[in-house]
């Protein structure tokens, strides 16, 4: 037996299965065929009815704007700050501060936002009354607005940290030093000389990361149902609505939808594409120009206000959800409140322990599996690299929308059974853990110095004692981190658990989103915290047992 | 030592052994190493030098092809993988594993067959004593010397008991005053052993010093 082809199948089969499937049990719907539901005959009903829907096009327009604004805004800001910052003192702190802002799940995130910019939220109470005279809260659409603003801005929240870990995962390559003093000495200012010598050289590796931002935020629905317009709402949430309609016309529409949400996130990644494309022409022709853009000052001033504006909105919204999660009573406009009450902390934990043990439980099984698969096929493949996965085998996952396959995989379960179980909750998260443990993983492991396996083998070990006594160790941080990681996307999984779930299997994220609905602000918070408790859990545990197990190994540090 | 290699194969034969990258002939070697002899492979980076060892240590990558039959005191080694060819191998730069101690390192490489814990560490500390490193055994190998370091590894590549020894540059990461004592060390341990040695280097005092035949390679 082949045991490189082996792990490579299995993959495919936990990637790809879910996703074809999904797909075609998404499409035959669409075209009013579902046997189950009693009709079998293929129809373009469910199209005309989707367009009769009230507001149809506006849901189009409002998941293309927010979706595409938010990832350019996200990139711009990226690219920005680090060409203006990169290789300072002042990089390496927003570095330490941005790091663990991507291990808050989309929905906490969201929740917390909507805390501080709600009417009733931190920043109107901070103000009032004594400058705006507002004894209760204004009756405004901050949150929820009719162009979903603060939509895309709980979006750009989340994906400038992600963006920006990519960018520093991209930077880490020899030699990019020498590039930038060779074009500060032939007289660029800084910012042009990364953008003109660096940049270039690492947006190949950015594209995918973008393009997952791309169809992420086209399709969110977490964060379109806490932070998005409500009349019409972003296509993606409506879908949710109709797939649960009792009404089995409105299932069949559904389907239908979820085409239609395929090819409105292909639309935008075609208009980023081609935006791309003129921005490449615009800078080839700056490139050439050879303006030397010395003075930057102001370029670099703005884009660190920014940045650490951003970073000022993310931790006062999560220093809020943990305020929140002790307050008894708060009223409007107290800046603070005015009783606290640690003990329902208790009592609400002890009342949602299911919600609890099925995130914990599916999280670290998630994260085990998708862990021990990447590092058996990376294992595997490095012996035999003909059996390499196809790199669009991986993606798939994360630049095709959720929803457009997710739908066709609930009613596949539905129908064998598995619907509203945590094997099935599972499998749909493994759909979405794997790529990213596969990526978090992958580059640590192909860097590691190959001598150390060759002197080990030299020394007569079998290759499973070279991979325990010596590869797993040398490897453990990037192991640990990659299960972290893996653990982390777990817990974010809002509409796999819901759709899969079925309502049976529920966890934080789906329970804090549910809550968010039902006013009771402090136990929301308290839900929105422990959805970002769990993953830091994690990543504080793959920080400091490398660091405790090799205390005394000076070489280590870099694995520490 | 379980063999007596002073019979007629005694010793490491490279039985005309050709190598070539992408169809381009890289180098030709026939040449038998006899026990406590030292065949130096002089030549410049690129040679091929680093691909003979790897094909003789059972490494070389797939996208080079070779031919010929590696002999190691008649024993066709040739199709064996590298874990079973027992043989030793020194890197340019010492690479002891940097998440154990340096005893652990040692009784990492000291065959499982040497049994009872408490006399394989007694082997695993003479070892250190014969390199004039006594009571080093529980420090972490970050903190010793480059030096040191270098003979901790000679020290471990030995215990795990090799038939013969490929050295690839091992002392290139030395400064020049340390060089010549580790080398007489090296030299020195490999002779009483009688094992036959691959030496790989550019530095031509290392050829001398290595006293045997030489080996040019041409680019």
């Amino acid at each position: 037996m082949k045991l490189p082809g082996v792990s490579a199948a299995v993959l495919t089969v936990l990637l790809a299965g879910p996703v074809a499937t999904g797909l075609a049990a998404t499409v035959l719907p669409a075209f009013g065929y579902l046997p189950v539901l009693g009709s079998s005959s293929f129809t373009a009903a469910p199209f005309t009815d989707l367009l009769q829907e009230p507001g149809f096009a506006a849901s189009l327009f409002l998941s293309f704007s927010t979706g595409l604004g938010a990832t350019l805004v996200s990139l711009a800001l990226v690219i920005w700050f680090t060409a203006s910052w990169y290789r300072t003192r002042t990089f390496q702190r927003v570095t330490r501060f941005l790091s663990p802002i991507l291990s808050v799940p989309h929905a906490a995130a969201a929740i917390g936002i909507s805390f501080l910019i709600a009417p009733s939220g931190f920043l109107v109470r901070l103000v009032s009354p004594w400058a705006t005279g507002w004894d209760r809260p204004p009756d405004v659409l901050i949150l929820n607005d009719p162009m979903g603003l603060a939509m895309t801005g709980g979006l750009i929240a989340k994906e400038v940290p992600f963006l920006f870990l990519m960018m520093l995962a991209a930077l880490n390559r020899p030699y990019l030093g020498d590039y930038m003093k060779a074009g500060e000495s032939l007289g660029y200012g800084k910012t042009a000389a990364f953008l003109h010598l660096i940049l270039p050289q690492l947006y190949p590796l950015l594209r995918l990361p973008i393009l997952a931002v791309l169809a992420y935020a086209t399709s969110v629905v977490d964060v379109a149902l806490l932070l998005g317009p409500t009349t019409p709402a972003p296509l993606a949430p409506r879908l949710v609505v109709w797939m649960n309609d009792p009404d089995l016309t409105k299932r069949l529409m559904a389907s239908a939808g979820a085409l239609v949400q395929i090819a409105l996130t292909g639309l935008a990644i075609l208009t980023y594409l081609l935006i791309e494309l003129v921005v490449r022409k615009r800078h080839k022709a700056f490139l050439e120009s050879g303006r030397r853009n010395r003075s930057d000052r102001f370029v670099r001033v703005s884009g660190l206000t920014l940045m650490s504006g951003l970073i000022t909105v993310t931790t006062a919204s999560l220093l809020l959800l943990v305020i929140w999660s002790m307050a008894k009573s708060w009223w409007f406009p107290a800046a603070l409140p005015q009783r606290w009450d640690l003990g329902l902390i208790g009592s609400a934990l002890s009342m949602n322990q299911a919600a609890l043990g099925y995130t914990i439980s599916l999280g670290l099984a998630a994260a085990f599996i998708s862990t021990v698969l990447t590092l058996w096929h990376l294992e595997a493949s490095s012996r035999d690299p003909k059996t390499r996965l196809l790199s669009f085998l991986v993606f798939l996952p994360l630049v095709l929308p959720q929803i457009g396959f997710l739908f066709g995989l609930k009613m596949l379960f539905l129908a064998i059974g598995w619907d509203g179980t945590a094997f099935a909750v599972l499998l749909a998260h493994l759909v979405f853990v794997l790529p990213y443990a596969i990526l978090a993983l992958t580059d640590p492991y192909t860097r590691l110095d190959p001598r150390y396996e060759k002197a080990a083998i030299a020394l007569g070990k079998s290759r499973l004692s070279v991979f325990l006594n010596i590869k797993a160790p040398l490897l453990l941080k990037p192991i640990l981190t990659t299960f972290a990681v893996a653990l982390a996307v777990s817990v974010g999984q809002y509409l796999p658990t819901l759709m899969i779930g079925a309502g049976r299997v529920v966890t934080i994220t789906t329970e804090s989103v549910a809550l968010a609905s039902g006013g009771n602000r402090q136990i929301t918070a308290l839900f929105a915290l422990l959805q970002l408790l769990v993953p830091l859990a994690g990543f504080l545990v793959a920080m400091t047992l490398p660091r405790l197990l090799f205390r005394k190994r000076i070489a280590m540090s870099g694995a520490r | 030592m379980t063999e007596t290699p002073h019979d007629q194969d005694a010793g490491l034969l490279l039985d005309s052994v050709t190598l070539a990258l992408n169809g381009k002939s890289l180098l030709t070697i026939d040449s038998l190493i006899k026990p406590g002899e030292i065949l130096t492979i002089m030549g410049e980076s690129g040679s091929g030098k680093s691909s003979l060892l790897d094909f003789v240590a059972g490494f070389l990558r797939p996208d080079f092809s070779a031919s010929g039959r590696i002999i190691l005191h008649g024993r066709d080694l040739t199709r064996l993988p590298p874990q079973q060819r027992q043989i030793g191998l020194m890197f340019q730069s010492p690479l002891l594993f940097p998440h154990m101690s340096v005893l652990q390192n040692l009784l990492y490489a000291l065959p499982a067959e040497v049994k009872g814990g408490k006399h394989r560490q007694e082997l695993a500390e003479a070892a250190l004593r014969d390199v004039g490193l006594d009571g080093f055994g529980g420090r972490d190998p970050a903190t010793l010397s480059g030096g040191q370091q270098t003979r901790v590894a000679l020290m471990r590549t030995l215990l795990a008991d090799p038939k013969a020894l490929l050295l690839d540059e091992p002392f290139s990461s030395l400064d020049k005053m340390r060089r010549s004592d580790i080398r007489q060390l090296v030299f020195k341990i490999a002779r009483q052993r009688e094992l036959p040695v691959l030496l790989v280097t550019h530095d031509m005092e290392d050829a001398a010093a290595a006293d045997g035949p030489v080996f040019t390679l041409d680019r």
